[in-house]
């Protein structure tokens, strides 16, 4: 069997020789334009006039085109029909897209954009949380809330009651290989792109409505991107539009990608937001009631938002039964980049909250927050309580953080480190340790219910080789390397037959986004649906030239075996050929048991949860809120995996970004709107040396409860959130040098950290 | 104002009119030679994507003016592996699948050849991490980087010290 097994990247060896073509890689026609916006420079306004008499004089310069001159739809928006493609006169951001340039080269096209003469009635930008709330601007008409039980009453009742706020950051994807797309024009006004995008379906449909064509008209294909991260899920729209527009307009061939600066100026990141708490507990730790009132600025367009705001609220309770909660969640319209999908999309804003007050309670308490946590979780899977539902009436089944919890506190030696970090700090005044554990429980599903399906196309050919397609793209995460596995498993043979192609709309039409850690969950399935098919029209004409039951024909070792017989399975593919046996085989999957009410907050939204536990150890030298993390201890479920090498890279590397996320990475707009963190100089993603030099990380292998592929779970997103414990672990290490609660905010950069230090000592 | 240069480039002996004089080592490789296997992640300098050898040092190309190049070497991503034999820190990356989506990979491997010619870090893992800080990795691939780059200086150590015997 090929699945569950670490086998490398499916193009492995085409990266260590720089083979593996990426976009902007792609060789290209002579004629072929390239294309640059040009960007705004206020937050918010209007175009009075727009002069672009210097940019068309540019040298190079072949076509500028402004909103005027778009043929049909002016809109690049997954969603709300909100996200003009060019400037419609109104100016919602600094970085905006005014106008575009194509000339003769990318240099070109950039130099003139930068030509433009504009001129603007500018209006004072809402940038804020705190300027958007007073301002009540805002996606739909007010807040939205969920509930379960009564928590003010739960809270007024309480033996203990504390309140707080956390901020929290945004965050840049920083994908390696920039937003990048071509389009080629094909006969019948037809058009061909090539996009680094998650959502290729998106694209064609973005690019149908601009080119005021059906969708049958546009073909798209993505190879691999070079990283993604939710960041290709909707920001890739703006360019293969415009690439698709002038190469129709021109007849010629079309390239864009933005250059890092412009990158980090013009495309969403994720959301930042503030999360205030009140709770009602006892004095054991056990949280009576609760209520959340999380404000998300979502920038000018809705973008995403609105399903990221509710993947937040939908984690509010992280791993813990809340008795009574109450979760209010404001969506604020800001004068800033469209805050996008980002791994995790919301869950991480929302389970931060959670795990703020969970530390914050043992603070209050005095009690070892491991200990408070234990006390709060969902009670195990198949035992008799009366209550293990989450906020929104979800059961929550297969709850196994509490054998997970007590196997890494004993793999981590936690109890003796977290002894031997008091100690240290007791000793030393100047460097201060802290140690913590933060648990993981992440729902799996999208939760606009309709996107949970997914198709395959599998082809096998007379001599044996098997080529697949499925609507999965593929940025790292070995998705086609796993897939590929399921289809090797499926036909017995090994995975040098097997060949998966680059996604593309024409093979796999009506795809969803690669997108919530779905990935190899939805496409495994389908990709096992269409094999399964094939083998089953295999093993009938087999047996039936054989006189055999076709369920005893066997598929394994490279061989099928009917009844005395054994051929290869080459061989078993050209008799089927002979005997006209379709080869080839579309597969669908749509997840099972999903409903969910998102207006009323009640439902099943997510068909399982994935689970983790993280504890992380750091150091802070307190004199300049410098820090470091020393060792990092993980347990993560994957369910059965499919690839346990990739499983891990998953973890490590979620991990790390996570980590990144609360501490280095921090976006700086000034008060006009611009951003001033646009380049990796001003903005610290994690380098090698960032890495935990001590970092373990294993798999919770057991099998998924439900009926996954080869019960695997998915596995792209939840470990992001093993990062909080870092975080936590920051915050214990400040609250060691006072007595009150550090309430240190995200990201937590030495400099807050210092402050945070300032605040809580007691001298 | 056009320049001519005479370089090395994966062995090979070019003579280059450069139209732009300004232009950069890694547009010129990119956009001018078809050698795309050097990535482009930021063009300034801060990313270690655009790695590549020069006279044996690693340098970011995208820093890099060509018309300095006139009788240099140059070694990209393209020129490492004998025919089809991979270069052992190619193989080693290969082994220990040190990457996600591959973007960093060709610098990654450029600087770990250039860092293990430099010899200061020998298989240290400490000092392996310190040396190749200059070249991120989003996908935060540092395990399998960090391993393989150990593991390519140890065969290669060995190797040198098979050719002395
Ligand atoms: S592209 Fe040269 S260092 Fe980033
Ligand atoms: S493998 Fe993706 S950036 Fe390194």
């Amino acid at each position: 069997m090929s699945v569950a097994r670490p086998l490398p990247h499916d193009a492995a060896p085409l990266h260590v020789s720089g083979k593996a073509r990426y976009v902007d890689d792609q060789p290209m026609p002579a004629d072929t334009l390239h294309l640059a916006f040009g960007l705004s420079t206020i937050a918010k306004g209007r175009i009075t006039a727009m002069d672009l008499a210097r940019v068309r004089a540019a040298p190079g310069v072949v076509a500028v085109l402004t909103a005027d001159d778009l043929p049909f739809a002016n809109d690049v928006s997954p969603s709300a029909h909100d996200e003009p493609l060019l400037s419609d006169g109104t100016v919602h951001y600094l970085g905006q897209a005014l106008f575009l340039v194509a000339a003769t080269s990318h240099l070109a096209a950039r130099k003139a954009a930068r030509l433009g003469d504009i001129t603007y009635e500018e209006e004072t930008p809402i940038l804020t949380i705190d300027q958007a709330m007073e301002a009540g601007s805002r996606f739909e008409d007010g807040p939205v809330i969920w509930s379960k039980g009564d928590a003010p009453a739960a809270i007024a009742k309480a033996a203990r009651t504390l309140s707080g706020v956390l901020e929290m950051g945004g965050q840049e994807h920083f994908y390696l290989e920039g937003q990048a797309a071509l389009a080629l024009p094909a006969e019948n006004g037809d058009v061909t792109v090539i996009s680094s995008t998650q959502h290729p379906t998106e694209i064609q449909h973005k690019v149908a409505e601009a080119i005021g064509k059906p969708m049958h008209a546009v073909r798209v294909e993505s190879r691999r991107m070079g990283g993604g991260f939710g960041g290709k899920e909707s920001q890739g729209n703006a360019l293969a539009v415009s690439c698709a527009v002038v190469a129709l307009a021109t007849g010629r061939p079309c390239k864009m990608r933005y250059d890092r600066d412009d990158d980090m100026t013009i495309t969403g990141k994720r959301h930042d937001a503030r999360i205030d708490y009140t709770v009602g507990f006892d004095d054991d730790g056990r949280i009576q009631g609760i209520e959340f009132v999380q404000m998300i600025r979502c920038g000018w367009s809705m973008d995403l938002s609105l399903p990221v705001a509710d993947r937040a609220m939908l984690h509010a309770d992280n791993a813990y039964l809340l008795p009574n909660a109450r979760i209010e969640s404001h969506r604020l319209k800001t004068n800033t980049q469209s805050a996008t999908a980002y791994r995790g999309f919301g869950g991480p804003q929302g389970m931060i909250g959670m795990e703020r007050v969970m530390d914050h309670i043992a603070h209050a308490l005095q009690m070892d927050p491991v200990e408070v946590r234990k006390r709060n979780y969902y009670a195990p899977a198949d035992t008799a309580v009366p209550d293990r539902t989450t906020p929104y009436g979800q059961e929550v089944e297969d709850f196994i953080l509490h054998e997970m919890t007590d196997a890494l506190l004993e793999t981590s030696d936690y109890s003796a480190r977290k002894q031997a970090v008091a100690e240290w700090n007791a000793q030393n005044r100047f460097v201060k340790k802290g140690i913590a554990f933060a648990p993981v429980k992440f729902g799996i599903s999208f939760t606009l219910t309709h996107l949970n399906q997914a198709g395959a196309l599998v082809h096998v050919y007379q001599d044996g080789s098997v080529q697949l397609n499925h609507g999965g793209t593929e940025m790292g995460q070995g998705l086609n390397q796993k897939v590929a596995q399921v289809a090797a498993s499926r036909f017995g043979i090994a995975m040098d037959h097997v060949r998966i192609t680059a996604t593309d709309t024409g093979k796999v039409p009506n795809t969803s986004a690669t997108a919530a850690s779905s990935g190899s969950d939805l496409n495994g399935m389908a990709v096992k649906v269409a094999c399964d098919t094939i083998r089953d029209r295999m093993a009938g004409y087999l047996a039936e030239t054989h006189q055999a039951d076709p369920a005893t024909v066997v598929f394994a070792d490279d061989t099928v075996t009917v009844g005395a017989a054994t051929y290869s399975f080459a061989e078993a593919a050209a008799l089927c050929y002979h005997g006209r046996v379709p080869l080839s085989s579309t597969g669908f999957y749509k997840t099972p048991k999903i409903e969910w009410d998102r207006v009323k907050g009640q439902g099943r939204p997510f068909y399982y949860f994935a689970y983790g536990a993280a504890v992380t150890e750091v150091a802070v030298d307190v004199l300049t809120g410098e820090n470091r993390i020393l060792r990092t201890d993980i347990l993560h479920d994957a369910g059965t995996s499919l690839n346990p090498a990739l499983d891990i890279g998953q973890v490590e590397g979620a991990y790390v970004q996570g980590a990144g996320w609360l501490t280095t990475e921090e976006l700086v707009w000034d008060a006009r709107g611009a951003l001033r963190t646009h380049a990796p100089s001003t903005y610290k993603i994690p380098a090698c040396s960032d890495r935990p030099p001590v970092f373990n990380v294993a798999l919770w292998d057991a099998p998924n409860r439900e009926d996954t592929i080869y019960r695997s779970k998915a596995v792209g997103e939840p470990p992001f959130m093993l990062g909080i414990s870092a975080f936590l672990a920051l915050g214990d290490a400040v609250a060691s040098c006072g007595t009150d609660y550090p309430s240190l905010d995200a990201p937590a950069t030495a400099e807050r950290i210092w402050h945070a230090v300032r605040r809580v000592a007691d001298v | 104002m056009s320049l001519s240069i005479s370089l090395s480039i994966n062995g090979a002996a070019r003579d280059i009119v450069l139209d732009d004089v300004r232009v950069t080592l890694l547009d010129l490789l990119r956009e001018r030679l078809a050698l795309p296997g050097t990535k482009k992640g930021c063009d300034r300098g801060q990313c270690g994507a655009c790695t590549v050898l020069v006279n044996g040092q690693r340098v970011n190309s995208c820093l890099t003016l060509a018309a300095t190049l006139d009788g240099a070497t140059v070694t990209t991503i393209e020129g490492l592996a004998q025919g089809d034999r991979l270069h052992p820190v190619q193989q080693a990356f290969l082994e220990h699948d040190g990457f996600q989506c591959g973007y960093c990979t060709p610098g990654q491997i450029m600087s770990a050849v250039g860092l293990i010619a430099e010899g200061h870090a020998g298989d240290d893992a400490d000092r392996i991490r310190e040396g190749m800080s200059g070249n991120l990795c989003r996908c935060s691939a540092y395990r399998g980087i960090t391993e393989a780059v150990q593991d390519a200086t140890r065969r290669m150590t060995a190797q040198a010290a098979e050719d002395a015997a």
